[in-house]
C-alpha cells in the first residue's frame, strides 16, 4: 500500500511514517497543504492521512474539498486537534472518510486506515458473510458456526456483522462504539469489552479454534486463530 | 458642564417652562387688553349716541348745551368731547385744539391735559351739517397698567429661568454625589476588588434600586470568579496527579531500560496514565463546549424512552457482570434535544450507578412524562449521596471521600448538569431509600 501523510508537525509525521513503514507500507510525507495537494493530485496513493490545520494557505479541509471537486476519490483519514462533534461533522462533509482526534494511538490510526481502505472494495452486495466456518446470513439474520445455529441478540448480531465485514483487520473499541452503537462519547468503563466477551461466549465457546482475537493495546480482530 | 445630563435636563425644563409661561401670560394679556378696549369703545359709543340724539332734536345749539352740561355735571375725568365746525373752530368740549379732521373713524389721539401727556381713544362722527363731533376717553391709565403687567411678566419669566437653572445645578451636584458612590465601586472592581459593594441609603429610590442591582451583579460575578478559581484549582490538582504519576512512571522506565520486559510494562502503564489525562481533558472541553451553548444545532425531536432503552441495553452486560439487575421502565417521553448528549448524560448516570452499587443490587432506569416535563430517572441501591454533599457532587472534579479510590474523573455529574441546563432542564438528586435517585428533568416538547 502507498500512503501520503500531510502533516506539519515533524514529530507526529515521523511517528506515523515510521509506524506505517514498519507495517510494510510505502509512505510519503508532505509538510504543508500546498505540497500535499500537489502530490495528491499528481501521484497515485491508496489513502491519504491529512491534518486538519496546515500552514501554507491550504488547510486540510480545503485540500480534501479541492481533491473531491477534481473527482479524486482516494480515501482520506482526517487528523485533528479539534474534537468537537460539529468539527467532526464538518470534516466528514468536506469529503473525509474518517476523523481521528489528536492525541491518538498508532493502533487506532492503523485500524481506521485499514477500515477506510476496505470501504471502497466491499461495496458489492453480499447476502451471506463467511469467515472460516462462521456464517452470517444478512437476510434471515441467522448465524451458524460449523453448521450449528447460534442464538444472538440483535445488537450482538450487528457487532458480529461489523467484525465480519472487517475480517482480518484490527477494529478498536472506539470504532465499535461508533459503528455498532453510534455513540460518539467516552463510556468511561470498558463496556465494549463486556459486549465482545459475551459475543465470544456464543461464537467461540465449544469450538476448537477461536475466531475473535484480542489485540493487545489496540482492540479486536475477527480471524481464525493461527 | 454641559455634559451633565441633569443640567441639560434642568435647562431644557426651564426653557419649556418659560416658553409655556410666556404663551399663557401672552394670551391672558392679549384677551384682557382686548376686553378693556371693547369696554372703552362701548362707553364711547353710548356717550356719542346720547349726544347725537340731542343733535337730532335740538340742532347744533342743543348739542353744545348738552356737551357743556355733561362736562360740567359729570366728574368723569377721562371723558373727552369736542365739537368742531366746518371752519375747524372748536364750538364746545374739553380739548384745547381741534383734532385732525381727516382722521379715521376710530383713532388714537396724543394730547396734553393738565400738563401731562396722555393718549386718548377717539371716535370721529361727521354730523349732517358738516360739523365734526369727537367723542373719546383718556386711556393713559390703561396703557400704564398694560406696561406694568408686561414688565411683571418679563421679570417673572427671568426669575423662573434663574430658579430653574439653580435647581438644575443643585440637582446635578446631588446626583453627582450619588453617582460618585457607584463609580467609586466600579473603579475598585476594575482594580480587582470584587468584595466592595455600593452603600444603600435605605430610601428605596431609583438609585437605591440601581445600587442594589449592581450589588446583586457583583455577588454573581464573585460567585462565578470563585467557581472559575475553584475549577482551575481542581484542574491543577486533578491533572497534576496523573501527570505526576506519568512522570514517575517514565522515570522508572528509564531506569528499567536494561530490562526490556520491565521497560515495556512501565511504558504501557505510562500510556494508560496519559490516556486518563486526555480523557479528563476531553471531558472538560466537552462540558465547556456544552456550556457555551453552541450545541443547539443538533437539536431534534427525541424520545427519552428510546434513548433510555438503548443506553440500558448498552450497559446491561456490564451490570450483569457486576451482579446487578438493570431494569428499564420506559414510557414515552418526547422532547426536543441532542440525542447524543442526552445519551451521554444518561450513560454517566448509569455508569455511576453500576460503579457504586454493591453486587446484588438493583438499578432502575425509567422515563415518563410529567405535566410539562419529561423525566428520566436512574435509581440504584448503592450508598447514595449524603444530603450535605448533593450540591457539591455536581461541581467539577468534586468527588466524595469514599469514592476517591475508584476510577473516575469527578466530571460525570457536571456533564449531566450542563446537558440538563443546555436543554433548559435540571438534575435532581434524591434519596432512593436506600441508594441514589437521579432525576434528569427536561421540558417536554409542546403538543406531545
Amino acid at each position: 500500500m502507498r500512503f501520503l501523510i500531510v502533516e506539519d508537525d515533524p514529530e507526529v509525521a515521523r511517528f506515523v511514517v515510521k509506524g506505517l513503514t514498519e507495517a510494510g507500507h510505502m509512505v510519503e510525507h508532505a509538510p504543508d497543504g500546498r505540497e500535499g495537494l500537489y502530490r495528491a493530485t499528481g501521484e497515485s496513493f491508496d489513502a491519504l492521512v491529512v491534518d486538519r490545520m496546515l500552514p501554507g494557505g491550504i488547510d486540510g479541509l480545503t485540500l480534501i474539498e479541492t481533491l473531491r471537486r477534481a473527482g479524486n476519490v482516494t480515501p482520506v483519514l482526517i487528523l485533528s486537534a479539534l474534537g468537537q462533534v460539529d468539527e467532526r461533522v464538518r470534516g466528514l462533509k468536506a469529503g473525509g472518510d474518517d476523523y481521528l482526534t489528536k492525541p491518538f494511538a498508532f493502533s487506532e490510526l492503523q485500524a481506521r486506515l485499514e477500515a477506510i481502505l476496505r470501504r471502497g472494495s466491499t461495496k458489492a452486495v453480499e447476502t451471506v458473510l463467511r469467515v472460516a466456518d462462521l456464517e452470517l446470513d444478512l437476510l434471515s439474520r441467522e448465524v451458524k458456526r460449523a453448521g450449528k445455529k447460534l442464538d444472538l441478540l440483535p445488537r450482538e448480531l450487528r457487532l458480529l456483522e461489523y467484525l465480519m465485514r472487517h475480517t482480518g483487520q484490527v477494529v478498536t473499541r472506539t470504532m465499535l462504539l461508533e459503528a455498532v452503537w453510534d455513540y460518539h462519547f467516552d463510556p468511561q468503563t470498558n463496556v465494549i469489552d463486556v459486549h465482545v466477551s459475551r459475543l465470544r461466549q456464543k461464537i467461540d465457546k465449544g469450538f476448537a479454534r477461536a475466531l475473535i482475537q484480542t489485540i493487545r493495546g489496540a482492540g479486536y480482530s475477527l480471524r481464525l486463530e493461527p | 458642564m454641559l455634559r451633565s445630563t441633569v443640567l441639560r435636563l434642568a435647562i431644557g425644563y426651564a426653557v419649556l417652562f418659560v416658553a409655556s409661561a410666556l404663551v399663557l401670560a401672552g394670551y391672558i394679556y392679549w384677551t384682557t387688553d382686548r376686553y378693556l378696549v371693547r369696554q372703552t369703545d362701548k362707553t364711547i359709543v353710548a356717550g356719542a349716541d346720547a349726544l347725537l340724539e340731542r343733535f337730532r332734536n335740538d340742532g347744533v345749539a342743543g348739542l353744545v348745551r348738552a356737551i357743556e352740561s355733561r362736562l360740567a355735571e359729570e366728574a368723569d375725568e377721562e371723558e373727552i368731547i369736542a365739537l368742531v365746525d366746518p371752519a375747524r373752530r372748536l364750538l364746545a368740549g374739553n380739548l384745547e385744539t381741534a383734532p385732525p379732521e381727516n382722521a379715521s373713524a376710530w383713532f388714537d389721539l396724543e394730547l396734553v391735559r393738565e400738563s401731562r401727556s396722555s393718549t386718548a381713544r377717539v371716535l370721529r362722527i361727521t354730523l349732517s351739517n358738516a360739523h365734526q363731533l369727537f367723542v373719546g376717553r383718556d386711556v393713559q391709565v390703561r396703557l400704564e397698567v398694560r406696561k406694568v403687567v408686561a414688565d411683571t411678566l418679563v421679570w417673572s419669566i427671568g426669575v423662573t429661568a434663574g430658579i430653574a437653572i439653580l435647581v438644575g445645578l443643585l440637582a446635578r451636584s446631588l446626583l453627582a454625589r450619588r453617582l460618585a458612590r457607584i463609580s467609586t465601586v466600579a473603579d475598585r472592581v476594575v482594580l480587582g476588588d470584587l468584595s466592595t459593594r455600593v452603600p444603600l441609603t435605605g430610601s428605596g429610590d431609583e438609585f437605591d434600586r440601581l445600587s442594589s442591582d449592581i450589588n446583586v451583579m457583583l455577588d454573581r460575578l464573585g460567585e462565578l470568579m470563585d467557581g472559575v478559581r475553584q475549577v482551575s484549582n481542581a484542574i491543577a490538582h486533578d491533572l497534576r496527579t496523573p501527570l505526576t504519576r506519568l512522570r514517575s512512571r517514565l522515570e522508572t522506565a528509564l531506569k528499567a531500560a536494561d530490562s526490556p520486559a520491565r521497560f515495556r510494562a512501565t511504558a504501557e502503564s505510562a500510556l494508560q496514565e496519559l490516556d486518563q489525562v486526555v480523557r479528563i481533558f476531553d471531558a472538560l472541553l466537552r462540558i465547556a463546549e456544552i456550556e457555551t451553548g453552541h450545541q443547539r444545532a443538533a437539536f431534534a425531536p427525541v424520545d427519552l424512552a428510546v434513548i433510555a432503552t438503548d443506553v440500558a441495553e448498552f450497559y446491561q452486560p456490564l451490570a450483569e457482570q457486576r451482579g446487578l439487575a438493570l431494569e428499564v421502565e420506559a414510557s414515552p417521553a418526547a422532547c426536543v434535544g441532542d440525542r447524543m448528549l442526552i445519551a451521554q448524560a444518561l450513560a454517566n448516570l448509569v455508569d455511576n450507578a453500576i460503579k457504586y452499587s454493591p453486587s446484588g443490587g438493583h438499578i432502575r432506569v425509567s422515563t415518563r412524562r410529567q405535566d410539562h416535563d419529561v423525566v428520566l430517572v436512574v435509581a440504584d441501591t448503592g450508598p447514595g449521596i449524603p444530603i450535605a454533599e448533593r450540591d457539591k457532587v455536581t461541581q467539577r472534579f468534586y468527588r466524595l471521600e469514599e469514592s476517591r479510590g475508584s476510577p473516575g474523573s469527578g466530571l460525570g455529574l457536571s456533564l449531566v448538569v450542563s446537558v440538563a441546563k443546555l436543554h433548559g432542564g435540571r438534575l435532581e438528586l434524591d434519596d432512593a431509600q436506600p441508594g441514589l435517585m437521579a432525576r434528569l428533568i427536561l421540558p417536554a416538547s409542546a403538543g406531545a
